[in-house]
């Protein structure tokens, strides 16, 4: 192919049949495989189609601006990645265009036409003498053309005859099969691609919203009625017992709103299990009601197992919180601790509130139903284990700061004792550290909570730091000293519940450092302070545990006294001021669905199916030529037979060294089969092939 | 010269020395048949769990067989050694229960006090068992290569022939497994990083000896099993460390009929471009030591140039395939044939490097070394496009994420 373009005559040429040599140029070909496998490569890399936001703060603004303005944000729909799209569609059509005619009358042409020299020339050739009659030879060749599977067809010219023979021309028509079959899945996938929208964007017939608005209040430009596109790929997100009639289409930094000819309705979203909590399926079941005939189909669409309608397709993608309700005790953390509200929020929805002349705003973001993690089981094996469900939702405060929880509904069992777990994440992103509140007897959080009231609250703890005091001290001599101690304990419990253990330790310090205790003796101050605040907190605790109506103490009771002061030396970096403990829900779902319509895939598939079929074609099928050339030779002085030279010579269009074989088997044949004997005076011939062959 | 009377007849039929073209035989009917007839006997027993790509896919891997057995007879033998072990195997797992599941824990039992199980017909022991016949193959081939010994090369084939049964025997075990479990996580084992080594250890393998058989060479056994050695030294450690082996249930997005041809069909074109890049490495090597000689112990310069060809050419074809199989399933789980995700990407990139090899090799007629470390690189993006796509990327393929 490339040797005829090669060869083809240096005079000037219009610039058309130019480009049209370029464009056929084999160069031109494995450059753009190369280009298109390297461009590729790209979006491999970057993560594609995410908000702008995101790749602002990745990259910074200066790359960011350089990325953006090479479409490295969607490259597979950028221009220039659809240019080289279109240059392999070109290239290879216009190959095509070049090579069929030819092709298809090379099928069919036996080249009876082939000279003597010519035939020497080529990389197989050999040359026999024979003694049998030019007929005789012919018939043999011809007999051993058909055994090999050959078409033969024998010509005579001059007294001497050549007989041409070929196989495998379905080989070519592999070509064409495997090439066209290219240009259609091409065809095909630009049909379906966004190349349309983009033009049409550009043009200012559809305007890319960003906001994120209901779909009513999307603006006429942003909607694109229904048949506009040939095809497209949108999705949206339908709480349960809701319904829509739009998909969302991204389009560079926001959406366009495609409308459809029907509703769909979410009657119901459910996902199936294994028995490890694994989800086996994801299931949607909807309605679809069609907007002009009224007509309806229910039907259940699962990963996998689609919804087909009147060329839109409908998948399962992707699942989220609907909007589902949550019941919930807030309790204070701050002011009025161990005080709780009964309040009510929904997913998705902000609640706000004022603390202490603050204003928080609370943003449920996600409920789940199960929490499935991996725990060690008893014997130290894997298990999976179900929390439970659980709440999210960001605290804001008034100036937009923003710490994100999740907080468990039930108490969760760590080797038999049960704790609520609030899961809380400063930075987006970032790391997700646990509160283990332990849950008392009736596997609640009250006790605590009460507990931790109690040592808010100032009087009580200076009551009982007080009778500790004279229950120590019997001769309650100087009640003055009495009520100071009392009155420094107290805040030294006031310290604890404000600053934890640390803060605690610190105090302490400070308090012997000023008193100029070092040493020894500030050591066993700082030991006798410490036990002395234990007390404290010991007593308080029973006292809130009597208050609870609870006279028998256990062991539990005091593995419960040290999980809550674990949590209490945690609470002051908790952040929010209240603590929300979930306490009902009405669970709402929503599920993700992919709607697309995609008329280049029948294109897509056919040419895929050429593109297999000619494949194999062109791999499988050797398309292969023989001659023998018969000359008559003089005739022996002895008896007066006459001698034939035989001409034999082959080529296969690829060359692999099965020919070498093939050829060299066809022709040992041939000289047995003609009782010939071989030339050895072929002439030498300088270029075999006319292609270098390594 | 005289030429004997009864040969000037006309209607002259020679006799010839022209190896004759394999005609269809009996014995390659009746072993279709044969293939036939256990695909009904399979059918009859599953007929209930089948759909009708199920059925179909059984019936054309019976027809399939058939035409193997008649272009490599060979394979026969693996086929019946593979099939009466397995069968033996499922024989002696349906003892456990009359509906066969009976869950992890007494499934591991059995395996650990049945010797025959502990020892061999597990899938862990059957594997375990491949990877050390295909690690001892490594050192035989090329020691034998070496010392030009016919016999030790013979020794390695038949090693590399019993790994390919031990493996094929552990993968039905392993799928079998799977379904005693627990029903639900039944499926055929190609759906992990584990799970699909093995397959492409296997593959490799026997496209190996195809090609052994078919160009009468055995030198090339060692850089070959080097690279399949290679993938399974990857295997025993992502099983130490890992614990990968555990049988797992299937992600949503994995149930699918796809699965079972879309993943065949891909290591059909990985383990091939393993075999090209590994002959290009011998290839390399020869030709940088002074090339073709008098006493070779490789195959000659154009007989290594032309496996790279064939094995491009038949893993493009099943690649080809393989991604076409691909896209509809994306079609189907994903809504669109084609979403420029990592793995397809990358997917693209091979296809699209092996078809420009193609092209230069065929209408530029380039040969030699430089074709020879391009086989080479294509294998480190194919490498890539399997494994570091899995490891660097993310996307919407959910299986093997190491
Ligand atoms: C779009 C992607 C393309 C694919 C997948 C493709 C595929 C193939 C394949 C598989 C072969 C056979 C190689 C062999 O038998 O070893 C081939 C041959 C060929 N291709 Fe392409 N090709 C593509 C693009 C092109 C383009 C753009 C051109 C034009 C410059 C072209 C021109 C040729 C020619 C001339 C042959 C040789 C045919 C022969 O003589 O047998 N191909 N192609």
């Amino acid at each position: 192919m490339t040797s005829q373009a090669q060869s083809a005559p240096p005079r000037r040429r219009s610039l058309r049949s130019r480009l049209f040599t370029w464009l056929t140029s084999m160069n031109l070909a494995i450059a753009l495989l190369s280009i298109l496998a390297i461009a590729s490569v790209i979006g491999t890399v970057l993560q594609q189609n995410q908000p702008f936001n995101d790749y602002l703060i990745e990259f910074g603004p200066f790359w960011f601006e350089v990325f953006h303005t090479l479409g490295l944000f969607d490259v597979y729909s950028v221009g220039w990645f659809v240019v080289i799209l279109l240059f392999l569609l070109a290239s290879t059509s216009a190959c095509l265009i070049r090579n069929t005619p030819n092709f298809l009358r090379d099928i069919r042409s036996f080249r009876l036409n082939a000279q003597e020299k010519s035939l020497q020339a080529f990389a197989h050739s050999r040359q026999f003498d024979s003694q049998l009659p030019a007929e005789e030879i012919v018939q043999r060749s011809q007999g051993l053309f058909a055994r090999l599977g050959y078409k033969a067809r024998a010509k005579e010219r001059d007294g001497e005859t050549l007989i041409a023979a070929r196989k495998g021309g379905l080989n070519r028509i592999g070509y064409i099969l495997t090439h066209l079959g290219m240009v259609v899945i091409l065809v095909g996938g630009l049909i379906d691609s966004k190349m349309y929208l983009k033009t049409l964007n550009t043009l200012g017939v559809v305007e890319v919203e960003t906001r994120d608005l209901p779909v009513s209040q999307v603006p006429e430009e942003s909607h694109l009625p229904p048949g506009v596109l040939a095809g497209f790929r949108g999705s949206v997100n339908i709480p349960e017992s809701k319904w829509g009639d739009v998909a969302f289409i991204g389009l560079k930094d926001g959406y366009v709103v495609q409308n459809l000819p029907f509703k769909i309705e979410v009657n119901d979203f459910f996902v199936e299990f294994y028995d490890t909590g694994m989800p086996k399926s994801f299931n949607s079941n909807v309605t679809l009601t069609d907007k002009d005939s009224g007509e309806t189909l229910t039907k259940t669409i699962r990963v996998n197992h689609p919804l087909k309608y009147q060329g839109y397709n409908i998948f399962q993608s992707s699942f989220g919180d609907g909007g589902s309700e949550i019941e919930f005790d807030a309790w204070q953390l701050a002011g009025k601790t161990g005080t709780r509200q009964a309040l009510e929020g929904t997913v998705h929805e902000d609640r706000s509130f004022e603390f202490n002349g603050e204003k928080y705003t609370i943003e449920f973001t996600d409920f789940s139903l199960f929490n499935v993690n991996p725990t060690e089981g008893p014997d130290g094996s894997r298990e999976n284990t179900n929390f439970g469900p659980s709440v999210t939702f960001r605290v804001r405060d008034a100036a937009g700061q923003a710490v994100e929880y999740e907080n468990y509904f039930q108490p969760v069992d760590f080797d038999g004792t049960r704790y609520f777990l609030s899961g809380l994440t400063r930075t987006v992103g970032g790391q997700q550290q646990f509160l283990f509140i332990p849950a008392d007897r009736n596997n609640s959080i009250e006790t605590f909570m009460a507990f931790y009231a109690k040592l808010n609250d100032e009087e009580a703890i200076a009551r009982i730091a007080a009778e500790l005091i004279g229950q120590t001290r019997a001769s309650a001599d100087d009640e003055e000293m009495r009520s100071s101690a009392a009155r420094s304990i107290s805040n030294l419990v006031q310290v604890f519940v404000a600053a934890g253990f640390s803060g605690l330790s610190e105090t302490v310090d400070e308090t012997l450092a000023q008193r100029g205790l070092s040493g020894e003796a500030a050591k066993r101050g700082r030991e006798s302070s410490f036990r002395v605040v234990q007390s404290v907190l010991m007593r308080a605790y029973m006292e809130t545990l009597q208050e609870q109506g609870i006279e028998d103490f256990s062991q539990r009771d005091e593995k419960f006294f040290e999980d809550a002061l674990d949590v209490m030396t945690v609470i002051p970096d908790y952040v929010s001021p209240i603590y929300v403990a979930p306490t009902g829900f009405t669970h709402i779902q929503s599920t993700g669905l992919e709607i697309t319509r995609s008329p280049g895939m029948f294109w897509v598939y056919l040419g895929s199916l050429m593109l297999t079929m000619g494949i194999f074609m062109l791999f499988y099928i050797h398309y292969r030529r023989l001659w023998v050339l018969i000359k008559p030779a003089g005739s022996d002085h002895d008896d007066g037979t006459t001698h034939h030279r035989l001409v034999v010579a082959g080529t296969d269009a690829r060359k692999n060294i099965d020919f070498d074989q093939a050829f060299a088997q066809f022709s040992n044949e041939l000289q047995r089969q003609t009782e010939s004997n071989e030339q050895k005076n072929t002439p030498s011939n300088p270029d075999n092939s006319g292609r270098p062959e390594q | 010269m005289s030429v004997p009377n009864e040969q000037m007849v006309n209607g002259y039929q020679p006799t010839s020395n022209l190896p004759s073209p394999r005609r269809v035989g009996l014995i390659d009917v009746l072993w279709t048949v044969a293939m036939l007839v256990a695909a009904g006997i399979g059918y009859s027993q599953y007929s209930a769990s089948m759909d009708y790509y199920a059925t179909g896919t059984l019936f054309g891997a019976a027809l399939g067989l058939g035409f193997l057995g008649w272009i490599w007879p060979a394979t026969r033998w693996l086929t019946a050694v593979v099939a009466a072990v397995s069968l033996f195997a499922l024989w002696r797992y349906n003892i456990l229960g009359a509906d066969g599941a009976v869950g992890r824990a007494a499934l591991g039992e059995f395996q650990e006090s049945t010797f025959l199980f502990k020892f061999l017909l597990s899938s862990q022991a059957a594997t375990m068992w491949m990877v050390a016949l295909f690690f001892l193959s490594i050192p035989t081939y090329f020691i034998s290569t070496l010392a030009r010994s016919e016999y030790g090369l013979k020794v390695g084939s038949a090693l590399v022939w019993s790994g390919v049964a031990m493996g094929f025997i552990g993968f039905f075990s392993r799928w079998h497994e799977s379904y005693l479990i627990n029903p639900a996580y039944g499926h055929i084992p190609v759906s992990n990083l584990y799970e699909v080594f093995i397959v492409f250890a296997v593959v490799t393998a026997l496209l190996y000896l195809f090609y052994e058989k078919h160009y009468n060479n055995r030198s090339l056994g060692g850089f070959v099993m080097l690279i399949v050695g290679v993938a399974l030294g990857f295997l025993l450690w992502y099983q130490f460390t890992r614990d990968a082996e555990v049988i797992a249930p299937l992600v949503p997005a994995l149930k699918s009929w796809w699965m079972k041809i879309h993943v065949p069909a891909n290591f059909i074109g990985y383990g091939t471009f393993a075999i090209a890049a590994m002959v290009g490495v011998a290839y390399v090597i020869k030709d940088k030591m002074g090339g073709d000689g008098p006493n070779d112990r490789l195959p000659s310069l154009a007989v290594m140039d032309d496996i790279q060809y064939k094995a491009i050419a038949l893993g493009f074809a099943f690649f080809t395939i393989a991604t076409i199989l691909g896209a509809m399933w994306a079609a189907e789980a994903w809504g669109g044939y084609w979403s420029w995700d990592p793995k397809e990407t990358w997917a693209l990139i091979v296809w699209l490097n092996y078809a420009a090899w193609l092209h230069m090799r065929l209408t530029k007629g380039w040969r030699g070394p430089v074709m020879a470390w391009w086989s080479i690189g294509g294998l480190v993006i194919t490498s890539f496009a399997f494994l570091g796509v899995n490891m660097f990327l993310s996307g919407l393929h959910s299986y093997g994420e190491l």
